[in-house]
């Protein structure tokens, strides 16, 4: 049988591995997404492990709107993108300066 | 049997998410998130969420993942400054990555929540489902956070097509200012003295 701690270990182990994603990519916006979206990935594994454990459905409710708005931020972040591009002619998050932040 | 079937799994997704995160072309990187995807998917029905395991897959493989592809091939990026300081910070983003590790693991290890600790669930009796059961809680309980969902959705459709329209130079109608205007506008009336031509006059008497 596999036990919880796998499930959230592999958790542990996805998340870890996009937060170096976003220390490893900091220039290229495109990935960053991805590593936010891995990172979101991780996130659903807990909860589908723990609701699958402890027998309640919410978790799995919890999942659902997590992926609905992950799928809105994906879209508007993308769309952003390539205002951005269309703008500056580049998604190198060094030469977002405009901001003087 | 399952549990050496969970373990493969397991091996390609975090596989994936390495490529995901090294691999220096965006399009290998949307193309090893999709095997990431794929994998968790099959991973979620290890737990039993089936219905959730598919909607991972057309939600997240079918529409967010070739919408990424999509925005990867139209954009004509410059790929060398982007990989600028790849190397300088991978031995930090490997500390991190550990360290985070580390942590979780202590916390969520075996000796917290392993199998004589959270024991594992009985399989559900024949004719459960899990869409039915699902869809139980989310139009009963969770209605209202459903409907608020929904506006999330309608919100993003309409917040990126706004931002991504380009305004273009061409004909089209503006029904406001075709509603707004009136009869002085469009029609001149002119008065005129009826004149009549001498000659014209004159010849037509004749010929009767």
């Amino acid at each position: 049988m596999i036990a919880l701690s796998d499930y959230l270990i592999l958790g542990a182990l996805l998340f870890s591995l996009s937060v170096a994603g976003i220390f490893i990519n900091r220039k290229n916006i495109i990935i960053l997404l991805m590593c936010i979206e891995l990172m979101l990935l991780a996130v659903n594994l807990n909860f589908i492990a723990f609701s699958h454990f402890s027998g309640d459905m919410a978790g799995q409710v919890f999942v659902f709107f997590i992926l609905t708005v992950a799928a809105a931020e994906a879209a508007i972040g993308l769309a952003i993108l390539v205002v951005l591009f269309r703008n500056l002619n580049t998604i190198n998050v060094a030469d977002l300066d405009e901001l003087k932040g | 049997m399952e549990q050496v079937l969970f373990y493969c799994f397991s091996l390609v997704l975090i596989f994936a998410a390495t490529m995901v995160v090294t691999v220096r072309n965006p399009v290998r990187a949307a193309l090893f998130l999709v095997l990431a995807f794929f994998t968790s998917a099959a991973i979620w029905l290890f737990l039993e969420a089936e219905f959730l395991a598919i909607t991972l897959v057309l939600v997240y493989v079918g529409a967010v993942m070739v919408l990424f592809l999509f925005v990867v091939m139209m954009l004509d990026i410059n790929l060398t400054p982007l990989q600028e300081g790849f190397t300088k910070y991978l031995p930090l983003g490997i500390l991190v990555a550990i360290l985070i590790t580390i942590e979780m693991v202590a916390v969520l290890g075996a000796s917290h929540f392993g199998l004589d600790v959270v024991a594992a669930p009985l399989p559900h009796a024949e004719g459960y489902s899990n869409t039915k059961e699902l869809g139980r809680l989310l139009y009963t309980v969770y209605v209202y956070p459903f409907e608020i969902a929904s506006v999330i959705l309608t919100v993003a459709i309409v917040a990126a097509i706004t931002l991504t329209l380009r305004k273009q130079k061409r004909k089209t109608q503006n029904p406001a200012e075709q509603v707004k205007v009136r009869r002085e506008d469009r029609v001149r009336l002119v008065k005129m003295e009826a004149v009549k031509k001498h000659d014209e006059v004159n010849t037509d008497e004749e010929s009767s």
